[in-house]
């Protein structure tokens, strides 16, 4: 039996959690002494990429629709995508800084997908509003790995990237299949949860 | 030495906000847990299928934040403490 959706979405919360605790503590600390192991430059993108490849049998068992799939699918690859870049920037394989375009790309991409795979308003229920606030903190967020690839060691510029991941931990984590927001829910949204 | 003596505090002060970093994720984690204990199914296991036992998001936060203060944490601020020293040196 498959796992509910907000399962999915709270497991995809601790990834971006730890996403964001990973490049917060890179700012915190600075390039220099983040980089004095050399396991640790990997660990961020690594984690991105990983992310990615959960999202296919993500793709592949939820098909409640044919949007949903080309949703799941497109977060997939744009993670996958971004991750193998910021992989090969931290290995040294990339050089340019605007590889990191790439990162931004993604962002728009599952801002892209998540707004047009939600069909229902705001104010439908809690998914649906998360669904709307997700899509637009990821066109916004995307300023930040814009910025990171013109101004790469500026500290507010990182920690704005740390903070939409974390962010969108607290949003996914509040996800529930059926529940109100504000006190707002259609009646043809299904029985309420906990 | 008025550079030294900033990068010290600079160092020290970042040492310490990383390392509490972890334990304010935990925290935050065991916080959820007593505002929603609903979102505990531990707590009343009964009748709950595999997946609902599974998942215990306060929990996850918590384990996030122990993983970051056991792993990563320690090597951490050793660094920076030998950063700084090297910046002296």
């Amino acid at each position: 039996m498959l796992p509910k959706a907000e399962f999915v979405h709270w497991w995809f919360a601790t990834g971006f959690l730890i996403l964001g605790l990973l490049l917060l503590a890179e700012s915190l600390v600075g390039e220099a002494a983040w980089r004095r192991r050399p396991w640790r430059v990997y660990l961020w993108p690594s984690f991105l990429f990983l992310m990615g490849l959960l999202m296919w049998p993500v793709m592949t068992f939820y098909t409640n629709s044919t949007i949903h799939m080309l949703a799941h699918g497109s977060w997939a690859q744009a993670m996958m995508l971004a991750g193998a870049a910021e992989l090969g920037l931290a290995r040294g394989k990339l050089h340019s800084p605007y590889w990191s375009l790439t990162t931004a790309g993604a962002f728009l991409v599952s801002a892209a997908a998540i707004l047009l795979h939600e069909q229902n308003g705001w104010f439908y229920a809690r998914a649906a509003f998360l669904h709307h606030i997700l899509g637009w903190t990821f066109v916004i967020g995307a300023a930040f790995p814009l910025a990171r690839a013109f101004r790469p060691s500026s500290a507010v510029v990182r920690t704005g990237f740390a903070l939409v991941f974390v962010v969108t931990a607290v949003f996914l984590y509040s996800d529930r299949d059926s529940a109100s927001i504000f006190g707002h829910m259609s009646p043809l949204a299904g029985a309420q949860h906990r | 030495m008025a550079t030294s003596s900033y990068s010290r505090v600079s160092t020290s002060v970042r040492s310490r906000a990383w390392s509490t970093r972890a334990k304010w994720t935990m925290l935050g984690g065991v916080v959820w847990a007593f505002m929603q204990p609903y979102r505990l199914t531990f707590l009343h296991p009964h009748g709950q299928g595999f997946w609902w036992l599974l998942s215990e998001p306060p929990l996850y936060v918590v384990l996030v934040g122990l993983a970051f203060a056991v792993f990563l944490a320690p090597a951490l601020i050793q660094d920076l403490e030998e950063a700084e020293d090297a910046a002296e040196g």
